[in-house]
C-alpha cells in the first residue's frame, strides 16, 4: 500500500500523483516505470516515473484517463493509497555525455521525458526539447522541462500555445539547422512513428520509449513483446527505450488496440455503476 | 538427502505399526482394488473456472484405500518423492483413523501438502517406486489421492497443526520469489530457527501456484491456507519487491540478510519466432493463464481484459498446454483444440490431464506444428497455417523426433492462440547480480549437491535453475538449499 501525498490536475484528463514510495524513489533511474493497481480487483498498469524525491521518499506519476483503471487512480485523494506498486522496472535511459540531444515528448509522454531531459543536461549535454500536444491546456510540465533545456520548442496542432503545427514541425526545424547527436522521442505511437522517419532520413540516432500493455512487468507474460529489426523483444525487460529506427510501429499501433473491445466495454460498464453511486 | 534409514526402522517398528501389520494379512492387502479418484462431471464442471474437478476421497475410501499399503520394510516410494515425505507413515495413520496425524506427517517434510497432492505427478515420483508397482505390476497404492485427502481433512477439521520450529537463532535470510522452491526453502528454515522473509515481485504469494495453475486443478484458497501456515510459524512476506530493484542484494546485505535463496522461477515465455506471430489473440500460456487466475479477468467486476475466443488453438503437450486449453473451453470456446507436434505418447502432461481435457471435449491435433499466422483487417489472428509432422530417430531427449512431411501444410481458422512451448528462466536476478554465473540459457549454475551458486551466499533452485520442471521437483531444491545453507551458514558463525 502506497500513499498519495498529492494530487493535481494538469488539464481535466491529466493528472499527476505524488506517492510515497521510498524505496522506489532511491532506486530509481530515468527511464525507469512502475506497476501499479488500485483496489482488490484493480488491474496491473504500466506508469512511467516522471521524478522522485530521495530525501522525501516519493514518486511522481503522471497519467492520462483512458479506462477505468487510469479513472480510478485520478480519482484517488491525497491520503488514499494505491494498492499495490512496484518497481523500478524496465532498464534505465543510457545516459552520457554525447553532444548535442534533442528531446522530443508528446502529450503525457512529456512525463517520463522530464527525468530523461534532466539526466542528459546534467551529464553536460546540450539539450533542445521539442513539448506537443493537441491545444494548450494539453501542454504538460513546460516549466519544469526549461529549466533542464537549453531551448524549448511549443508546438500544439491548434496553435493555442507556442507554434501552430506538429511535433515533427518543430524537429525538423533543429534537424535542419544543427548538428544533434542524439534523439529522444516519447509519445503516442503514431508520433513516435513519425518522429523515427524524421530522425531517420537525418541519420540521427533515435531511442523511443514505449507503452506497451503489460501484465507483470518483470518478462513473464510476453504481452508487452514488439518487433525491433526482426526480433521479437519484451518492452518489460529489453525495453523500454530501443532503436527508434529498427522499431515495427505499425505492428505495435495493432497491438496497442489488442484489448480495445473489452476495454470499452469495461468502461461502459464502470460508468453505469458510478452514475447508480451518484444517483 | 533422505530420511536416515535408522529413523525410519524406528518409526516402522513403533507398537502400533506393527500391530497394524498383523492385523491384515498382506495376500488381503493385495485384493483390494486401487481406489479412484471422484470427479465432477465433465458437462458441468466445463462451466466452471473455480470449481474443482477432482472432489477427494471420503474417510471410508481413504482408509480402506490406505490398506492396501504393506508398509514394506525397505520403502522405496520414499525415494521417489523429492521432499522425502514419510509415507508409509502418514499412510499408516489413516489406516488406523488417526488423520491429524498423517496430516502432520506431511507436515514433518512439505511446507505445500495440499498443493502436493494435487499437483505433483505422482505416478513418476513415489508411485512409480510402490512395491505394487515394481514388484507385482499392479497398480500402486494412491499415495497422492491419500495425502491430498489427509491434508484437506486437516485443514476443514478444526485446527490446522502449526510444525514446531527451532528456538530464534536469529540470522536473516531471505527468498527471491515466493513458488514451491521458495516456499519449501521458507518452511525448512523457520523450522531450524531462522528469520525468513519471503519477497515476491507481484502482489500475491505463491508464484507459479498463483498466476499458472488453474483453480479447477489448484483452488487458490487452498494455496493461501497452506502460507497462513507458514506465515504462522513465522515467515515473513513482503509483496510487490523486485530483489535486485526495488533494493540490491547489498541493501538487504546491509539491513542483517545473511544469505539468499534465489527461486524466481522460469519466467521468460517462449514463442516460436514464425510469421504472424504477434498478431492480436496470440499469447503466452503465462499471459492468458495470469490474467484468468490471478487476475480473475473473467469475471465482470475485475478490470482485467481476457480475450475470448470461439475456435481456440493452444500450441504445447505439457500441463500448462492442458491448463490453457480447459481454461479457453471453461470461458466459452467453441472448439478447443491442442496442437502439438509429438504423438500423445511422448506429451509431457500428465495422463491425468490429458484424460480430464478429452472428457472435458478437448481436441487433439497430434503430429502438427504450426508455420504460419494471419490475421484479419484489425490485425487479430483469424487462422494459422500447419504442417504434419512424423517420428523420426530419438533426439537428445530420448523422445523420438518429429519430422515435418513435406507437402503436408494445411490451414485452420482459429481466432485465439495460446502458446504453450516452454518458457526461459526469469532475466531479472542474473541482470542484477554481475557476478553470478549462468548458462547460455540463462539458468544460474548451481553444484547439484548443495544448490549454492558461484556466490557463497547465494543458493537457487526450482525452474530458474532447471528451467522449467515441476512443483515437486522445485520443493525438493528448496529443501536441500535449505539443509546446505544451514551448514554454511553455521560453519561460517561457528568459525567467526
Amino acid at each position: 500500500m502506497n500513499k498519495v501525498v498529492k494530487k493535481e490536475f494538469f488539464s481535466e484528463k491529466v493528472v499527476r500523483l505524488v506517492v510515497e514510495a521510498p524505496l522506489i524513489a532511491r532506486a530509481r533511474k530515468a527511464g525507469n516505470f512502475v506497476i501499479l493497481r488500485v483496489g482488490e480487483k484493480g488491474e496491473r498498469i504500466p506508469l512511467t516515473i516522471a521524478s522522485a524525491d530521495a530525501e522525501k521518499g516519493t514518486i511522481d506519476l503522471v497519467a492520462q484517463v483512458v479506462g477505468v483503471s487510469t479513472s480510478k487512480l485520478a480519482e484517488l485523494e491525497p491520503g488514499d493509497y494505491i494498492t499495490d506498486l512496484v518497481g523500478p522496472l524496465g532498464k534505465p535511459t543510457h545516459i552520457e555525455k554525447v553532444g548535442t540531444i534533442l528531446a522530443a515528448g508528446g502529450g503525457v509522454g512529456v512525463a517520463p521525458l522530464l527525468p530523461i531531459v534532466e539526466a542528459f543536461k546534467k551529464a553536460g549535454n546540450r539539450v533542445i526539447t521539442v513539448l506537443a500536444a493537441r491545444s494548450k491546456d494539453l501542454i504538460i510540465l513546460e516549466d519544469q522541462m526549461r529549466q533542464w533545456s537549453d531551448e524549448l520548442i511549443v508546438m500544439t496542432d491548434d496553435g493555442s500555445h507556442g507554434r501552430q503545427g506538429l511535433v515533427t514541425a518543430g524537429m525538423e526545424e533543429i534537424l535542419q539547422r544543427e548538428k544533434v547527436d542524439e534523439c529522444i522521442v516519447i509519445g503516442p505511437a503514431i508520433m513516435m512513428k513519425f518522429a523515427a522517419l524524421l530522425t531517420e532520413k537525418y541519420k540521427v540516432p533515435t531511442q523511443a520509449s514505449l507503452n506497451s500493455i503489460m501484465v507483470d512487468g518483470t518478462g513473464m507474460c510476453g504481452a508487452c513483446r514488439v518487433s525491433v529489426g526482426g526480433k521479437t523483444r519484451f518492452t518489460c525487460v529489453d525495453g523500454p527505450e530501443f532503436d527508434a529506427h529498427h522499431i515495427d510501429f505499425d505492428e505495435m499501433l495493432m497491438r496497442l488496440g489488442g484489448y480495445r473491445e473489452e476495454e470499452r466495454e469495461a468502461l461502459e460498464r464502470y460508468h453505469l455503476q458510478h452514475k447508480l453511486v451518484e444517483k | 538427502m533422505g530420511l536416515n534409514s535408522l529413523y525410519l526402522k524406528q518409526e516402522r517398528d513403533a507398537e502400533w505399526r506393527a500391530e497394524l501389520r498383523k492385523k491384515t494379512k498382506n495376500k488381503d492387502r493385495m485384493l483390494i482394488n486401487r481406489v479412484s479418484m471422484p470427479e465432477l462431471e465433465p458437462e458441468i464442471r466445463v462451466n466452471y473456472q473455480d470449481r474443482e474437478v477432482n472432489s477427494g476421497l471420503t474417510r471410508e475410501m481413504a482408509m480402506q484405500e490406505a490398506i492396501r499399503c504393506m508398509d514394506c520394510a525397505n520403502p522405496t516410494c520414499i525415494e521417489g518423492c523429492p521432499v522425502s515425505i514419510n509415507i508409509p507413515k502418514f499412510i499408516k495413520n489413516i489406516e488406523r483413523g488417526e488423520i491429524q496425524q498423517a496430516a502432520s506427517v506431511l507436515k514433518e517434510t512439505s511446507a505445500l501438502p495440499a498443493v502436493c497432492g494435487r499437483v505433483c505427478p505422482q505416478e513418476k515420483q513415489c508411485e512409480a517406486q510402490c512395491f505394487y508397482v515394481q514388484k507385482l505390476n499392479k497398480p500402486a497404492v494412491a499415495i497422492g489421492h491419500l495425502e491430498r485427502f489427509a491434508a484437506d481433512y486437516e485443514r476443514e477439521n478444526g485446527e490446522m497443526s502449526v510444525p514446531e520450529t527451532a528456538e530464534s537463532n536469529g540470522i536473516k535470510v531471505a527468498t527471491v520469489g515466493s513458488g514451491p522452491a521458495a516456499l519449501s526453502f521458507a518452511g525448512d528454515m523457520i523450522k531450524k530457527g531462522y528469520d525468513v522473509t519471503v519477497f515476491e515481485a507481484l502482489h500475491e504469494i505463491g508464484g507459479v501456484l498463483k498466476y499458472g495453475i488453474p483453480e479447477f486443478r489448484l483452488p487458490n484458497n487452498i494455496v493461501d491456507k497452506e502460507l497462513e501456515n507458514l506465515q504462522k510459524m513465522g515467515v515473513h512476506f513482503e509483496t510487490n519487491f523486485i530483489v535486485g530493484r526495488t533494493a540490491s542484494f547489498d541493501d538487504l546485505k546491509e539491513q542483517g540478510f545473511q544469505a539468499f535463496f534465489i527461486g524466481s522461477g522460469a519466467g521468460l515465455p517462449r514463442f516460436m519466432n514464425i510469421p504472424g506471430e504477434n498478431y492480436n489473440g496470440i499469447l503466452s500460456s503465462n499471459e492468458y493463464l495470469t490474467r484468468v487466475n490471478l487476475m480473475g479477468a473473467q469475471y465482470d467486476e475485475t478490470d482485467t481484459p481476457v480475450l475470448h475466443g470461439k475456435r481456440v488453438a493452444v500450441v504445447g503437450g505439457g500441463n500448462t498446454a492442458m491448463d490453457s486449453v480447459r481454461t479457453a473451453l471453461r470461458l466459452g470456446a467453441e472448439k478447443a483444440m491442442i496442437v502439438y507436434r509429438r504423438s500423445e505418447e511422448e506429451m509431457p502432461a500428465r495422463i491425468e490431464e490429458i484424460k480430464h481435457a478429452k472428457e472435458e471435449g478437448v481436441e487433439f491435433h497430434n503430429l502438427c506444428n504450426p508455420l504460419e499466422y494471419y490475421g484479419d483487417e484489425k490485425g487479430r489472428v483469424s487462422g494459422m497455417k500447419l504442417i504434419r509432422m512424423e517420428l523420426g530417430e530419438p533426439d537428445a531427449s530420448g523422445r523420438r523426433r518429429p519430422v515435418p512431411m513435406e507437402g503436408s501444410e494445411f490451414e485452420m481458422d482459429v481466432d485465439l492462440v495460446i502458446v504453450a512451448v516452454g518458457v526461459s528462466p526469469n532475466p531479472l536476478v542474473p541482470s542484477s547480480l554481475k557476478e553470478l554465473n549462468v548458462t547460455k540459457w540463462g539458468t544460474i549454475v548451481v553444484d547439484e549437491n548443495n544448490m549454492q551458486s558461484s556466490i557463497p551466499e547465494m543458493f537457487a533452485g526450482g525452474d530458474i535453475v532447471r528451467g522449467g520442471a515441476t512443483v515437486i521437483l522445485a520443493m525438493g531444491d528448496g529443501r536441500l538449499a535449505a539443509e546446505k545453507m544451514d551448514h554454511f551458514l553455521q560453519e561460517k558463525y561457528t568459525v567467526n
